[in-house]
């Protein structure tokens, strides 16, 4: 139990001067603008966006500098300033089918309808350290780049989800099989607690703004062989879409703006049944931003929560395990719970130091008694 | 086209607008007309949805932050700007723009502003759409001499 206690004010103010100093660093050196954080540190800024759950990158800016690049505080500084504002409605749901794709992948098909588009990677690079970097100055030039594109003013292609060439033979299970409910709202955990069984709405949710490393932990389990489902990218895209919402005011929607994120569909195995077919199966994941790693183990980790619906065995597997996923995968409940035992606990801890010494006492006692 | 799908189009690009273009481009129209506010500029959220397995049930996905303004000019024309992002001028600024996009200065204030706008959001579009397709991927097929 925790019991507030008084005193300490001026430990507290110097404590927090001090970060405020230590925060800055050495004052030689020049301080970083949220414009510098915004530009250069860009996918710590999708990350921050994607698990603190609002996308807004001059704000996840501002929330590393003031956590000083610790991103869990940075999230949790997020995630406090969400719940200071009005909510003014939900958008249609977003049509990815129509992104302005950066890089689009698939894994399972060499030649797909729009092509396979690198865009902005890490792969096949070296993972050596580019020393030239630490000499500071230079912008990478974009001539070379830009000649050997294709028309500058041609209109991106559009690229159809390599998916639904699957589907449209048939060979892959529908895009969810819950009913579209067109006119009720999805269950949503920031208004209404998390209850147990969750919908596959409510899980997406909890996914999307899910502890990435937990999610990659959880995924990588599943490849290894608990809850195996054996998974392929299908595809993955990253890139911007038109975010649309219905304005009561006006009859009709407009677009409110346009964000960036990634998606991951994957292939997975299935056996089928008596009644149908076999089939592969699908995992979902949607992140805001460029944020491959976590979409792709949002996919994997969704497709292992979906074994009852899929009418698999519960192996007993940690990623297959609803409760344990959704109740351990949100950095900010975990880090408020890990952290508060760091605050004071005295009584508590008295309590306990007053039962292990009569504990003590009594052992003595009856050890004595016994001779 | 429509006037509702017309009316799209000027709204979706004034809550994409980059913020110091579109109060440049505002500023170089020099109109600064006698309005009531019907709602101040005010700032909050929208929960984004998503849907599973991009075409399936729909699933909120986070939110985005979105300043909203009402606005109404002296000849009644009644304005609403929803823009993303923190800035109450650029939602101040995107519902005056619709609702002088409603009265006779409809013509210059596309031609001083909107069309700008739109040609700039084009070429980014573009320039990014470029790039992109610099890095598509040409696949080859070695020959294996097998036979």
């Amino acid at each position: 139990m925790y019991v507030a206690v008084k005193g300490g004010e001026r430990a507290i103010d110097s404590a927090h001067a001090w970060l405020a100093e230590e925060r800055r660093g050495a004052p030689d050196v020049p301080e970083l603008s949220i414009a510098q954080i915004r530009e250069q540190q860009g996918l710590a800024i999708n990350r921050v966006m994607a698990e603190g759950s609002l996308f807004d990158p001059d704000l996840a800016a501002l929330a590393i500098k003031q956590a000083r690049g610790d991103l869990i505080e940075a999230i949790f500084l997020i995630r406090a300033y969400r719940t200071t504002l009005p909510r003014f409605g939900a958008s249609r749901p977003v049509d990815t089918a129509a992104m302005a794709c950066d890089r689009r992948i698939s894994a399972t098909f060499k030649d797909v309808p729009g092509g396979q588009v690198l865009g902005p990677t890490f792969d096949y690079t070296h993972r050596l350290l580019d020393f030239a970097l630490a000499a500071e100055e230079g912008t990478p030039g974009d001539a070379a780049d830009e000649a050997q594109g294709a028309d500058r003013n041609a209109d991106p292609p559009r690229k159809p989800h390599v998916l639904g060439f699957l589907d449209r033979d048939g060979l892959i299970e529908p895009a969810s099989r819950e009913p579209d409910l067109a006119h009720s709202a999805p269950a949503d955990l920031t208004r209404e607690p998390l209850e147990l069984p969750a919908s596959r709405a409510l899980r997406l949710q909890a996914l999307a703004r899910a502890d990435e490393g937990f999610l990659l932990g959880l995924a990588y389990s599943t490849q290894r062989g608990y809850a195996r489902n054996h998974a392929f990218v299908g595809e993955l895209r990253i890139g911007t879409v038109a975010v649309e919402m219905d304005i009561p005011e006006l009859g009709f929607a407009i677009e409110i703006g346009e964000i960036t994120m990634t998606e991951c569909e994957t292939v997975n195995q299935f056996t089928g049944s008596k009644s149908e077919p076999p089939q592969f199966t699908r995992g979902y994941g949607l992140v805001f931003g460029q944020t491959e790693r976590k979409a792709i183990a949002m996919a994997l980790v969704d497709r292992a929560l979906r074994w009852e619906e899929l009418g698999e065995d519960f192996v007993g597997a940690p990623a297959q395990d609803a409760e344990f996923v959704l109740s351990h995968a949100d950095n900010i409940q975990a880090t408020g719970f890990l952290e508060h035992i760091k605050l004071p606990h005295y009584v508590d801890f008295q309590s306990e130091l007053e039962l292990v010494r009569k504990l003590r006492r009594d052992a003595e006692t009856g050890a004595e008694g016994a001779k | 086209m429509g006037e509702i799908e017309k009316r799209k189009g000027w709204m979706g690009l004034l809550a994409r607008a980059p913020t110091a273009r579109l109060a440049a481009l505002w500023q170089g129209f020099g109109l600064e007309p006698e309005h009531t506010l019907l709602r101040p500029p005010e700032i909050g959220a929208v929960m984004v949805r998503g849907r599973a397995g991009a075409t399936g049930a729909p699933f909120n996905l986070g939110e985005m932050t979105v300043t909203r303004c009402s606005t109404r000019l002296a000849c009644g024309a009644v304005g609403h700007g929803y823009v993303q992002g923190r800035d109450k001028a650029h939602a101040r600024t995107a519902a005056l723009i619709d609702a002088l996009m409603q009265t006779p200065c409809a013509d210059a204030l596309s031609a001083a502003v909107l069309d700008p706008l739109a040609a700039e959001l084009d070429l980014t579009r573009s320039r990014r759409a470029a790039r992109a397709a610099a890095t598509k991927v040409d696949f080859f097929t070695l020959v294996r001499g097998e036979d």
